[in-house]
């Protein structure tokens, strides 16, 4: 503790230690303060830029979330429909568009001519043909008869209802006299603005008022689910070969250099390699996510390796001693005793190779995942596209009504990210208990 | 467990190869046609009893490699195009046993330069776009010689127009948009300076370099891909101009107007009878040697080809898509069903 620095001034060696110690006491505090203060700052900056980027994203998807509808009564009158009995084969061939088109004019009998007319029907979302369709199956006996059924209306009256509704009046894509039609619905109480719940439940769509996630999100599930089953037990396999069994030689080294090579490639030429050896030589499906989990897991390998043989490296010799010495083989110990104090550290890294897995698109390009697909995938080998690839599909669509379904399904996609984190420290939880 | 369930995958995958055929339509190409190809394959899926369509943005060019690989389940059956298709694509095609391909025109799509509501509205020439946007411009002495684009305001150009700068916000050069801007625009306004226009039958490479070359002193921003980005950009900087397809003005005509080009306003009519100049046809083209191998192709087309879809007021309009007319329809119809075999 003594200074003995000889070109301090004469003041500071006529100072005792102790005297010494207290005078640079108060700059070292103040430098310790300063630091604390920049960390406190950095940290406090990082969280308010996730607060705005968050709440800029909630405040984009929010209007997602609530789709209007109107009673109509519809008259499924047999001639309109174009159909002579009940037969089921026969209502599902009949003309629905025509029925809806005729019983919307008839709740405004003084709209004439053709353009009025067009602009009527153009406020009631296109599906409405097929939810009344829908209805006229479930519900038989309505043939002939005048049912109320609720429909959806157009994503521009939607957005309109949601944003810049002021009575009577046009609006961006809402002409002043839809505006004024749709006071009259108003008026008479028959418009509704509905829990969207069908976000969840359908998959994609070209109409926003239609379009879902719930195809996206299975087929991020189904990848994810090819990547974690392929590269966390081959990931580990190798990191644990490589710590504990491989001897040290120039072919080891050369295989450690590549993997650590291989974590630096950019995704899309793993996407390229998918293409030209997954699907053209293994003749794979394209677009399904057995191949965009196979992708994915060359390109979350590497991560999940070195993560693997660093926390297994981590591990104190004197665990492996131990063990070899109490008569335990090398497959024993690297099992039973190694392996389960490094599976924190390497749960960390499949975390985040999974997390950067997930987030992918440029790889799936080209495997033909950045696809419109209405179905949701039953299977790893059905068509299928993943979250972020529908958020950029939609980001891409001319239709206003997208900006909000963009947001949404961002939050989908955190959402997931979230729980597939929480999980992972669960478990980490778990193993650093034990 | 976690083995078992990979073998069972493996063997899920395998025993789906097994089985020659495929239900669903698989199509690739242009992301211009794909928000009208994926109307249609939406509606075809709800109607029919058949699969709905699927529909990959992978632009044209690489739409066509796919396309033209062979033919076979696993390769796409059609390819949607924002241009006709190559001779050299054609040649490629049949060199890999895909002889037959039927060619559909779908409608037109026009460019429009837009800028903000808050600004006044543009009415420009060809010819001054080009002088505008061009790396190199003939000088201005009449010379036939080249100079680097020296303008940096509008009204150097031409007196009338707003003395702002020059701020273009435009898509890539991989972009489709882009080479019908570059052909449509640019060339267009290019020929008007007649050595420049005799130069093309002479030297034909150089004249393409000189008409379809974009400065790149940050005048002409590339904005990427995304149009919606381009539109809330231009919201933003009223002094700037955006170069994107028909569907985005019309979807945003309350925020953003259509600059005038040639004195023709981009109206859905005018760019449907041709009076305004810069409109592009949408393709997309069939290999015939699927029809009736994949189930639902000749419905797929019918219903694509029909009047509630193309035709004057189909719903492909409401997408801001340009119909062809009832007489152009109803030949490309016929076209369409027969399977008539495209040669170039």
């Amino acid at each position: 503790m003594t200074d003995k620095n000889p070109a301090d001034s004469n003041l500071a060696e006529q100072l005792s230690t102790t005297e010494k110690v207290a005078l640079s006491l108060r700059k070292r505090h103040r430098k310790e303060k300063r630091f604390q203060w920049a960390g406190l700052m950095a940290v406090g900056l990082g969280f308010l830029l996730v607060v705005i980027l968050i709440s800029d994203i909630v405040l984009k998807a929010r209007p997602a979330f609530h789709q209007h509808w109107v009673k109509l009564e519809v008259e499924f009158r047999q001639d309109w429909l174009g159909v002579t009995s009940s037969d089921l084969a026969e209502l599902k061939k009949a003309n629905y568009r025509s029925v809806l088109r005729r019983s919307l004019y008839g709740m405004f009998p003084d709209v004439k001519g053709r353009r009025d007319k067009r602009s009527l029907f153009k406020m009631i979302s296109t599906n409405a043909e097929f939810t009344i369709k829908q209805y006229l199956l479930d519900t038989p006996t309505k043939l002939g008869k005048t049912a109320e059924v609720w429909v959806r209306f157009d994503d521009d009256i939607d957005s309109y209802l949601k944003d810049d509704y002021t009575p009577g009046e046009a609006g961006p894509r809402v002409s002043k006299q839809q505006a004024q039609w749709l006071q009259q619905f108003l008026n008479k109480e028959i418009v509704d603005k509905r829990w969207n719940s069908e976000f969840f439940t359908s998959g994609d769509s070209r109409e926003p008022e239609l379009a879902g996630v719930r195809g996206a999100l299975t087929g991020t599930l189904l990848t994810m689910l090819v990547t974690l089953l392929l590269s966390f037990p081959l990931g580990v396999a190798a990191a644990i070969y490589l710590e504990e069994f491989a001897p040290k030689n120039r072919w080891t080294d050369i295989i450690e250099v590549n993997i650590n090579n291989l974590a630096a490639v950019p995704s899309i030429i793993f996407g390229l390699l998918g293409l030209a050896v997954i699907i053209n030589i293994f003749g794979l499906p394209r677009s399904a996510p057995l191949v965009g989990g196979i992708v994915l897991t060359l390109m979350t390998l590497p991560t999940i390796i070195i993560a693997s043989r660093a926390s297994i490296k981590a591990v104190p010799p004197s665990i492996r001693e131990a063990a070899l010495g109490l008569g335990a083989s090398k497959m024993q110990t690297a099992f039973g005793h190694v392996l389960p104090m490094a599976m924190p550290g390497i749960l960390t890294g499949t975390i985040i190779g999974m997390a950067q897995a997930l987030g992918e698109t440029a790889p799936l390009l080209m495997i033909g995942m950045v696809a419109f697909i209405v179905d949701v995938p039953a299977g790893v080998t059905d068509a299928a596209t993943v979250l972020p690839v529908q958020i950029y599909l939609w980001a891409d669509s001319p239709e206003r009504a997208f900006l909000a379904k963009t947001s949404a399904a961002i939050l989908v996609l955190l959402s997931f990210l979230l729980i597939m984190n929480s999980v992972a420290a669960i478990l980490r939880k778990k193993f650093e208990k034990n | 467990m976690k083995k078992s369930l990979i073998i069972l995958s493996m063997v899920a995958a395998s025993s789906n190869l097994m089985a020659a055929g495929r239900d669903t339509i698989n199509v690739v190409g242009s992301s211009t046609v794909y928000p009208f190809s994926t109307v249609v394959a939406e509606r075809f899926g709800k109607n029919t009893d058949f699969k709905t369509p699927k529909i990959e943005s992978t632009g044209t060019g690489g739409g066509m490699k796919l396309f033209c690989a062979g033919t076979g389940v696993d390769t796409p059956d059609m390819s949607n195009a924002s241009r006709r298709m190559k001779k050299s694509e054609l040649e490629m095609c049949q060199k890999n046993g895909v002889k037959s391909i039927t060619e559909v025109l779908v409608g037109y799509d026009g460019i429009v330069i837009s800028n903000s509501k808050a600004s006044k509205q543009f009415s420009i020439s060809r010819k001054e776009l080009f002088l505008a946007l061009a790396k190199e411009i003939p000088a201005k002495d009449g010379s036939e010689t080249l100079i680097a684009n020296p303008y940096k305001k509008w009204n150097e150009i031409n007196p009338d127009l707003p003395a702002t700068k020059i701020e273009v916000l435009g898509p890539p050069p991989t972009s489709g948009t882009r080479d019908a801007f570059a052909e449509l625009v640019l060339e267009g306004g290019c020929k008007k300076f007649p050595w420049i226009k005799a130069m093309k039958k002479k030297n034909k490479k150089k004249y393409k370099t000189i008409c379809h070359a974009v400065r790149e002193d940050h005048v002409y921003i590339e904005a990427g891909e995304n149009d919606n980005l381009i539109v809330q950009k231009l919201t933003n900087n009223p002094d700037a101009l955006g170069i994107f397809g028909f569907s985005f003005l019309d979807q945003n005509s309350d925020k953003l107007q259509g600059s005038m080009v040639d004195g023709k306003e981009p109206s859905f009519e005018a760019i449907a009878d041709g009076s305004y100049p810069v409109s592009r046809p949408l393709y997309f083209y069939v290999k015939n040697a699927h029809v009736g191998k994949v189930p639902g192709i000749k419905e797929f087309l019918k219903e694509y080809t029909s009047e509630a879809s193309m035709g004057d007021e189909g719903y492909l309009t409401d997408k801001g898509l340009i119909p062809l007319g009832e007489e152009k329809l109803n030949s490309i119809r016929k076209d369409v069903l027969s399977l008539k075999s495209l040669k170039l």
